[in-house]
Parts: C-alpha cells; sequence; structure tokens
C-alpha cells in the first residue's frame, strides 16, 4: 500500500521541484510593451529610466519600456490620456491641473524629493533673500511655472501684482537677461539655467566669467513655497485593467521597481548615466549634462522617505499653492495621487535585495567640473 | 490626320516648359550665384563691424540706434558658422558636420515620405474635382481653409492620431504631406482644366472616354503646372518634416538638432546658424532634383508626342 505511494510522492516532490523552476522560465516568455512619455527632450533630468532601461532593469521585470522623449507641443498627461503611453513625467502643479479637468491621471511615485526651482541675484547686488526683491525686477517663467516665486513673494508681504511692490518680468527659457542685468532677480533650475550663467564664456574667450561666488541663490525649498517636481503618472482606467493577463497594478509596481533602481544606478554610477543620456541625443553638450546628473540627483538624494515615496507635508503645499494661485479651483480629490503603488514597488524591493540602498544617506554630492559652454 | 490634331495640344502645353522665365543653367548662373553669396557675406560682415566698432549703439542724428542685433550671439561671424561644422558637436564626439548629415537623411527621409503622399494625395483630389463640378465648389473650401490652419495646431493632434492607429512612424509624413498636397491639388487642377476647349471637343467628337481624355490630354496640358506644384512642395515638406519631429518627440532629425540647439542656443550661436544652413541645403537639394526631373519628364513626353 505504502509502495505504490513512493511514485505518487516521487513525483508529487518532482513537481514542486520543477513547478516554481518552470514558472520563473515562463515568466518572462514574452515581456510587456510598455510606454514613458518624458517631460521634455532626453536629458539627464530622466537618465534613471534611461539607466534602467540599459542596465535590464526592466527586462528583469519582465517589461519592454518604450521611452519617449517630450518637446514643445508635448504634454505628457495629454499623451498618457489618449492612450499614447502608459506611464509619464510631470510636476505636481500642471498633474493636478489635469486631474481636475477630467485626464484621470493618477500620481504614482514622487521621484524627486526636492525642487530644482531657485531664484538667483548677483551677489554685488546684495539681494540674499526674498525680502530684498522688494521694488526690484524679479524674473519668472510663464506657463505655470511662476507660482512658487508668486507664493514666496506673497509670504514675503508683496503683492506680485502691484508693481509698486515687485516688477514681475517674464522672462524666456534662457539667461541672457539676466547676464545682460536687465532684471534684477531670474528664476533658474539648479540643474538647467544655473549652469548656463557659470558655464558663459566671454565674446574674447574668457572663462570661467561667473562663479557661484558671484551669484546669490534663494532656495524656494528653504523659503517653503516649493511644489512637488518630477513625478510618475497613470491613468486611473488604464490601471484598472490588464495586459497579457498581468493586472496593470502589478505593471505599475515593477515599472516603479525598475525605475526605482535606476535612480539609484545614476546617484552611484552618474558618468554611466550621462553616457547614456548622450548616446541618446547626440546634439547635447557632455559637460553640462554631467552637471545636470549631479543636480538632478541632489534633488532625489538623499531621501528622506525613501525613493518614490510621496511626502504629505511636500503634497500639502503644493495643492495649497496651486489652490491659491487657482491652478486648480478646488482641493485635489483623493484619487489624485495613490502611494500604495509606490510603497509597494519600494517595500518588495526591500524584500528582494536588502543591500539596496534606497535611501541614500551617506550620498554626497560629487564635483562635477563646470565646462566652457557645457561642452 | 487623327494624330495631327493631338500633336497641337502638346506643342501648345510644351512651349510653356521650353522657355523657361530664366536660364538656370551655365557659368552665368555659377557667377550671378557666387556674386550674391559674396553681397549677403560683406553685408553680414560689414554690419558686424560697424556694431563692433560703436560699441553696438550707433548715434544716427539726435537717436542712438540699438545694434546689439549684430554682436556675436545674435549674429554670428560667417567663419564661426562654418567652422563649427568641423568642431564636434560633443566632446570627443563627431564633428558638428557628421552629426547633421546624419539628421539631414533622417529627416529628408521622412520629407520625401510626406512629399509622396501629398503628391498622390494633391493629385487625386485634383483629378476627382475635374471631373465632378459639385464636388469642387463642395470641397474645393475645405482644402482652402485646411492650409490657414497653422501647422503647428495640427501636429501635435496628428501625433495623437497616429498613435491611436499604432503607425507612429508615419506622424511625421502626414505632417508634410499636409504642407504638400495643398499646391499639387491647386495646380494640377488648373493643368486639368486649363485645356483648349476645341482640343476638348474634338476628343469629345472622336468619342473619347473621360480615361483617354484624362491620360492623352489633360495630363499632358498639366505636367508643367504639376512640376511647378511638386518644386514648391519639395521645400515645404522638408519644412513640415522639420515642425512635425517636434511634437512627435524625434530627435534622430534635423528638427531635435534644432530644439537643442535652440535650447543651448547662448552657449553656441554658430550651431543653430549651421543647423539651418543645414536644413537649407537639404530643402535646396530636393528642389533640384525635382527640377531635374522635370526636365527628364517633360522632354520625355513631348519626344513620346511626336
Amino acid at each position: 500500500m505504502v509502495r505504490r505511494f513512493i511514485p505518487v510522492l516521487l513525483i508529487a516532490m518532482l513537481l514542486m521541484a520543477v513547478v516554481p523552476l518552470s514558472m520563473a522560465q515562463d515568466e518572462c516568455a514574452e515581456p510587456i510593451p510598455v510606454r514613458l512619455q518624458l517631460k521634455w527632450v532626453t536629458q539627464a533630468q530622466f537618465a534613471g529610466y534611461y539607466a534602467a532601461d540599459a542596465q535590464g532593469y526592466y527586462a528583469e521585470e519582465c517589461l519592454e519600456v518604450t521611452i519617449l522623449p517630450g518637446g514643445p507641443d508635448i504634454g505628457p498627461q495629454q499623451v498618457v490620456a489618449s492612450g499614447g503611453a502608459e506611464f509619464g513625467i510631470d510636476w505636481m502643479g500642471s498633474h493636478l491641473a489635469s486631474r481636475e479637468q477630467g485626464s484621470g491621471a493618477v500620481a504614482i511615485a514622487q521621484i524627486f524629493e526636492r525642487s530644482g526651482m531657485r531664484e538667483v541675484t548677483w551677489a554685488d547686488s546684495g539681494l540674499e533673500t526674498i525680502e530684498d526683491l522688494q521694488g526690484k525686477i524679479v524674473g519668472v517663467w510663464g506657463f505655470g511655472n511662476q507660482w512658487p516665486l508668486y507664493a514666496a513673494l506673497v509670504k514675503a508681504g508683496m503683492d506680485p501684482d502691484n508693481t509698486d511692490d515687485v516688477t514681475i518680468y517674464i522672462q524666456p527659457f534662457d539667461m541672457v537677461d539676466f547676464l545682460n542685468r536687465d532684471i534684477d532677480a531670474a528664476a533658474a533650475m539648479t540643474y538647467n539655467e544655473m549652469a548656463q550663467v557659470l558655464e558663459f564664456v566671454g565674446e574674447d574667450g574668457t572663462f570661467p566669467v561667473y562663479t557661484m561666488e558671484d551669484l546669490n541663490v534663494i532656495d524656494l525649498n528653504e523659503v517653503g513655497t516649493a511644489m512637488l517636481e518630477d513625478l510618475v503618472f497613470a491613468n486611473e482606467e488604464w490601471l484598472a485593467g490588464e495586459t497579457d493577463g498581468v493586472a496593470n497594478e502589478e505593471i505599475a509596481i515593477r515599472f516603479l521597481r525598475a525605475s526605482f533602481r535606476g535612480w539609484m544606478y545614476c546617484r552611484d554610477n552618474p558618468d554611466d548615466c550621462v553616457q547614456y543620456v548622450l548616446d541618446e541625443g547626440s546634439t547635447l553638450g557632455a559637460g553640462h549634462q554631467a552637471w545636470m546628473m549631479s543636480e538632478i540627483n541632489k534633488l532625489i538624494w538623499p531621501s528622506t522617505t525613501g525613493i518614490g515615496i510621496l511626502d504629505e507635508a511636500q503634497y500639502a503645499t503644493t495643492a495649497e499653492i496651486a489652490e491659491t494661485y487657482e491652478v486648480i479651483t478646488a482641493a485635489p480629490d483623493e484619487g489624485a495621487v495613490r502611494t500604495d503603488l509606490a510603497q509597494a514597488a519600494f517595500d518588495s524591493l526591500l524584500a528582494d535585495m536588502p543591500d539596496l540602498d534606497v535611501y541614500g544617506e551617506e550620498w554626497e554630492a560629487p564635483v562635477v567640473e563646470i565646462t566652457p559652454n557645457g561642452e | 490626320m487623327s494624330d495631327s490634331v493631338p500633336q497641337d495640344v502638346y506643342a501648345a502645353s510644351s512651349v510653356r516648359a521650353e522657355n523657361p522665365p530664366v536660364d538656370t543653367s551655365g557659368i552665368r548662373t555659377i557667377v550671378v550665384m557666387a556674386l550674391m553669396v559674396i553681397v549677403v557675406a560683406l553685408a553680414w560682415e560689414g554690419l558686424k563691424a560697424l556694431g563692433s566698432a560703436n560699441n553696438y549703439a550707433l548715434p544716427i542724428g539726435g537717436a542712438t540706434l540699438d545694434f546689439t542685433f549684430v554682436n556675436d550671439t545674435q549674429l554670428p561671424h560667417i567663419a564661426a558658422i562654418f567652422g563649427s561644422f568641423v568642431e564636434p558637436a560633443q566632446r570627443n564626439g563627431p564633428p558638428l558636420a557628421q552629426v547633421l548629415f546624419s539628421a539631414s537623411v533622417v529627416t529628408l527621409g521622412r520629407a520625401v515620405s510626406g512629399f509622396v503622399m501629398g503628391a498622390v494625395l494633391g493629385g487625386l483630389l485634383a483629378i476627382l474635382f475635374t471631373h465632378s463640378a459639385l464636388l469642387q465648389r463642395g470641397l474645393l473650401p475645405y482644402v482652402v481653409a485646411s492650409q490657414t490652419v497653422p501647422i503647428l495646431a495640427i501636429a501635435p493632434m496628428v501625433v495623437v492620431w497616429m498613435r491611436q492607429a499604432q503607425l507612429p512612424h508615419l506622424a511625421v509624413p502626414v505632417i508634410a504631406a499636409y504642407l504638400t498636397f495643398f499646391p499639387v491639388t491647386i495646380y494640377a487642377l488648373r493643368g486639368l482644366t486649363s485645356v483648349p476647349p476645341t482640343s476638348l471637343e474634338l476628343m469629345r467628337s472622336y468619342a473619347a472616354t473621360p480615361l483617354q481624355i484624362l491620360w492623352k490630354l489633360r495630363l499632358p496640358n498639366a505636367l508643367p503646372h504639376i512640376f511647378t506644384a511638386l518644386k514648391i512642395s519639395a521645400t515645404a515638406s522638408v519644412v513640415g518634416a522639420v515642425i512635425g519631429e517636434l511634437p512627435s518627440g524625434l530627435q534622430d532629425g534635423l528638427g531635435g538638432a534644432i530644439l537643442n540647439f535652440n535650447q543651448y542656443y547662448v552657449q553656441s550661436p554658430p550651431r543653430l546658424w549651421a543647423t539651418i544652413v543645414a536644413a537649407a541645403v537639404v530643402g535646396i537639394l530636393f528642389f533640384v532634383v525635382v527640377a531635374v526631373s522635370e526636365r527628364i519628364v517633360v522632354r520625355w513626353s513631348r519626344n513620346d508626342s511626336d
């Protein structure tokens, strides 16, 4: 009687041993294609996604990710809403606005913990704080990028619309007006426009013309009116569905796991990540991208909440500024952001790879050499 | 006898092709072109020298004329523009000329696809309108209206539609075609309908079918018109391809190069100008190819009729 069971038992044991193996093999017979729509053209701001692709992290999650560069006339929200991409990168302000207009977008991971937006003045002007900008010509960007500075001015007791308090100047996306000293202060992203000032070469070829010592930098993170920047979003209808028998929420978790690893890779191997970006954009300056990579890392690392996890207090500030300046007409609904997917990705990553440094507490920004014209 | 009358029809149409308004061949043309280049270069550098000598503020009468538009940022030296071609586009990378060459090939490919699509569509519309006065009256206004809508507004929508249709690679050609079909429709329609009434009556008296009339009378009559349109379309298709590359997020063509060099313009103005030169060369090349085909085809059609 017992003997008869032995083969059965053996087969059962064999099956138990083989099934997980074969499942692991079958797991990625056919990678699931997904697309990521960037907010702007290929540059180090998005290096983590390129690294996740190049390092095979997406492939490990059985995903085949196509990264779609942005550009003028490309709204990531519109692309994702129309099904042109599964995931998109956007800033929180415009995300909340499109959400309110019915795009169905849901923020699923907050990649940048800090804002890269600064207001810079010349050191010799003596303008060191927002309060000092009273009565000055202050440059800001349009297209919804002006609100963090508006909020800072209001906080300092000024009315941005009253020229007796301050003269707001909508600046173009370059620093020429600031370099010519036509304006007293200019908005600048640490990873882009600020570098363009430092990379400036004089007409007679002198370099460097300006260093950080020539600049006063007003950090809106410290003022407390910064708005959250790069985040990953998806469409809620898509999230509720499935692709090739896999729940799309599961696909989102896998996408975030690999993307988080990509950003960790770029923190630890910035030179590789700069190269991935340069390989995709043959007209980008190598020196400028190296600087950008370093500055982007500073916006993510060290990560107090852990990579990708939204800080509720920062979200509340962003939503409040957005509502104050009528970017949105009412407080965002509950569904505008969800943190469970990023949390699941974060937790499972740590469970699978306990050695991963998901906080980067020890990380210190390496010194990046400023190159003439960012070349 | 029956052959001789259609021959006159061909003769009438080929007169225009035989006597183009300006002779574009020969040494004189090259001399004139070279002279033009020298004049432009002299004016360019002369203005820069004038501005530089007066510290970019020219006192004229009581007023001071702002001359900053000729400084090195806003109007680089011609030597700097052409010098940038041989300098690397990226540290340790290939020279800019090589980068722009591959970008030009990519953009030209898209422009040619759009050109072909636009020419076919424009030609078909023209034939349709020739044979149906009702359709012509009903649809032609919309064809005209289509060109008053800025391509910048249409392009992003085309990109979204093409993605939804799972044909994203066709987005740029379609945008280029949108710019190119219009001249073909208008000029071909004119050529197809402006046949001498006597020729038309003769064809009809021989009980020629509409297809025969189209093939033997209307099309040969329209050829010079069509080629005029194709020459306009050739250059427009390059513009369309460059514009189409922007909302498509394509960075391997001239559109991507223009975008990046524009964003970092202050850092290296000559590169954007060099890219403009490259785009112009692509457009001119395409134009020349169409112009040469015109000579061959129009001559062939004339010989064919003899």
